[in-house]
């Protein structure tokens, strides 16, 4: 099954907005992705109180695994997400 | 005809304006919803417009926020499953949403916040399948204080702190929602204030969250001196910087409460001399499988690294009751809050809290920060020496343990000399002297950190600490209250540590009285026969003095 292990970039962990941010995107691939801290149980990516729940902290490595069709296009749209800084993202 | 009612202070500062009375839960009826995904996505749908209409940033963020919660798969799919095994479908989303927001009040912090939000959605979702819509919050165009019987936060988000001055609760306690949000937003607010709705709707009202009063239709004399009280307190509030102390410098050790990196790197920003309590809980949560000593090595480093030369006091892991770790597989308890929590998880699953402090102990050398270490839900002597030994064994040294079961106040003569210091955590000491559950609702009168009861349990903790040379500290709610925290020092204790935001306020209130009026203010406290004239008592000398 494909992975993928990328570090989180945004400045307040997988919370709040990024945390959002990434769980509507995930959803958005329409492939069942996970996500989980290295080494902990995986969740489903598209379930935002299951990400939060995860307690992913800024500079954290987290490994996103999906399978079937479209699985490496999702895979790496997710990393470019996770590895852009969230909350600076449309900041006015 | 003037009158003042009394309920419980829960978010300080003083606002006049008419009082509006609002019901929330009686909304109109409307078609029930036939399974949970058309009710869900009916919450769903009212969440997000209602985000369009919010008034301030923040409500926006809540709001859709709540929406993300509504539409949650894993969340929905849990409360599909309980209702295949034959459960009520309200029944299902309610233990869904609890399962939930337990996962997240276990990550203390930022997350913790986030509890209530799903519990809202919860209710919001079993409102559409049992039919009931939920009302919104009044707009009279005009300033008005809320009155109500409790707030949700998808209610609250909807707050313009420019339109709702003051908020007035009938239920709730001090750490209710209502309580976190008015501090949050700075709105006065007062809780637990039975009959509010009643007496207060269309009446002029000042609402004082110091004191925890709502004066109706008060005479101009009466608004006159809290309006100029409440100005002395802000400009003071600003004005007082540096270390906590008494107007005779007796110190009083100002910390801060955190819960993870983040909340370290905030209250070390906040001037907060060091940390009162550290929640440990985070890096546990929803795990299956226990974090590996590395991993824990580099969380625990992550956050003394903020506080290195300063005090730093770490809790372990307080796990079990509200606060459920899966990998710890302790099952479900009839009555969790006096189950297998705290301290006693480790008699059933022995190694964790060993691991745990090897961790810390590498942490500390790592960083050269002075941790101190405590146990929580302590009972007997038999623990505290237990529990002390374990820690030097691991080459921390300083061992303390929490003061939260009565026993242990009532003990403290025994425990404290096994141990280097103490800290009452009020909230679960209140919980158990007065057998209130934290989460009752209606049960905020008991909960109020100044029933005398609590505060005998906090004398004898105290006169034990300094029979033995033992500082007592206290990290619960209590800390953050201002003229309670006078109490508290009057009643020996030697270090507050509470929520970084509030300790500005705490910090100026006890630069201006001395340790004796301190003392004497404890002393009119706990001779009162109730918490309303405990307070009235102790506040009367230290807003005179």
């Amino acid at each position: 099954m494909p992975s993928r292990t990328v570090t989180v970039a945004s400045r307040v962990g997988l919370h709040a907005r990024p945390a959002a941010l990434f769980t509507q995107a995930a959803a958005a691939t329409g492939v069942p992705v996970t996500i989980a801290k290295s080494g902990g149980a995986a969740v489903n990516a598209a379930s935002i109180l299951s990400v939060l729940g995860l307690g992913v902290g800024s500079g954290e490595e987290v490994v996103l695994s999906a399978d079937g069709d479209g699985a490496d296009a999702a895979l790496d749209g997710l990393v470019a997400l996770l590895s852009t800084d969230l909350d600076a993202v449309d900041e006015v | 005809m003037s009158r003042t009612l009394t309920g419980v202070a829960a978010s300080p500062g003083l606002a006049a304006a008419p009082g509006v009375r609002w019901d929330a839960g009686e909304g109109v009826a409307v078609e029930p919803a036939p399974d949970i995904q058309t009710a869900a996505r009916r919450v769903q749908d009212d969440l997000r417009r209602r985000a369009t209409e919010a008034p301030t940033s923040e409500g926006r963020t809540v709001l859709e926020a709540l929406s993300l919660f509504a539409g949650d798969p894993e969340l929905l799919a849990s409360a599909e499953a309980a209702a295949r095994q034959g459960v009520s479908l309200p029944d299902a989303v309610r233990a869904a949403s609890g399962h939930y927001a337990e996962q997240l009040r276990a990550l203390g912090g930022y997350l913790a916040e986030r509890a209530e939000d799903v519990l809202d959605v919860g209710a919001r979702i079993v409102a559409a399948l049992e039919g009931r819509h939920v009302a919104e919050i009044p707009n009279p165009g005009h300033p008005y204080v809320l009155v109500a019987r409790d707030l949700a936060p998808a209610d609250t988000a909807l707050l313009d702190p420019t339109v709702v001055v003051a908020l007035v609760t009938e239920q709730g306690g001090p750490t209710s929602h209502t309580a976190i949000l008015a501090r949050s937003l700075g709105l006065p607010a007062v809780v637990a204030c039975a009959g509010a709705r009643d007496a207060a709707d269309g009446h002029a009202l000042v609402v004082d969250g110091d004191l925890g009063e709502v004066h109706i239709d008060p005479p101009t004399a009466v608004v006159e001196a809290l309006t100029a009280r409440a100005e002395r307190q802000r400009r003071r509030t600003t004005a007082v910087t540096g270390p906590g102390m008494t107007k005779d410098s007796v110190p009083v050790a100002l910390l801060a409460n955190v819960g993870g990196a983040r909340d370290a790197a905030a209250a070390a920003e906040s001037g907060a001399e060091g940390i009162g309590l550290f929640r440990t809980e985070f890096l546990f949560l929803g795990r299956t499988d226990e974090p590996s000593l590395d991993e824990q090595v580099e969380a625990y480093a992550d956050v003394l690294a903020h506080f290195v030369g300063r005090r730093v006091v770490v809790r372990t892991l307080d796990g079990g009751s509200d606060k459920p770790l899966p990998f710890l597989e302790l099952g479900a308890e009839e009555n969790p809050a006096l189950g297998v929590r705290g301290l006693r998880t480790e008699t059933v699953r022995p190694g964790v809290l060993e691991r745990q402090l090897t961790a810390l102990s590498a942490a500390v050398v790592r960083t050269g920060c002075d941790a101190w270490v405590m146990a929580p839900m302590v009972s007997t002597t038999t623990e505290a020496r237990w529990f002390a030994s374990m820690v030097r064994g691991r080459g921390l040294p300083t061992a303390g343990v929490m003061i939260e079961v009565p026993a242990a106040a009532l003990r403290a003569g025994d425990l404290l000399p096994e141990v280097d210091f103490a800290s009452l955590g009020t909230n679960d000491l209140g919980q158990y002297t007065m057998a209130a559950d934290r989460q009752c609702g209606d049960l905020g009168t008991l909960l109020d950190p100044w029933q005398p009861a609590l505060l005998d349990l906090v004398a004898m903790t105290c006169a034990a600490g300094k029979a033995h040379g033992r500082p007592v500290g206290v990290c619960g709610e209590a800390a953050a209250d201002p003229l309670l925290g006078a109490v508290l020092v009057g009643l020996g204790v030697s270090s507050l540590s509470m929520a970084a935001p509030a300790l500005a306020a705490v910090r100026a209130t006890l630069r201006d009285v001395d340790l004796a009026t301190c003392a004497e203010a404890a002393r009119l406290a706990r001779s009162a026969p109730t918490a309303a004239e405990a307070r009235n008592a102790a506040s009367a000398l230290l807003l005179g003095a």
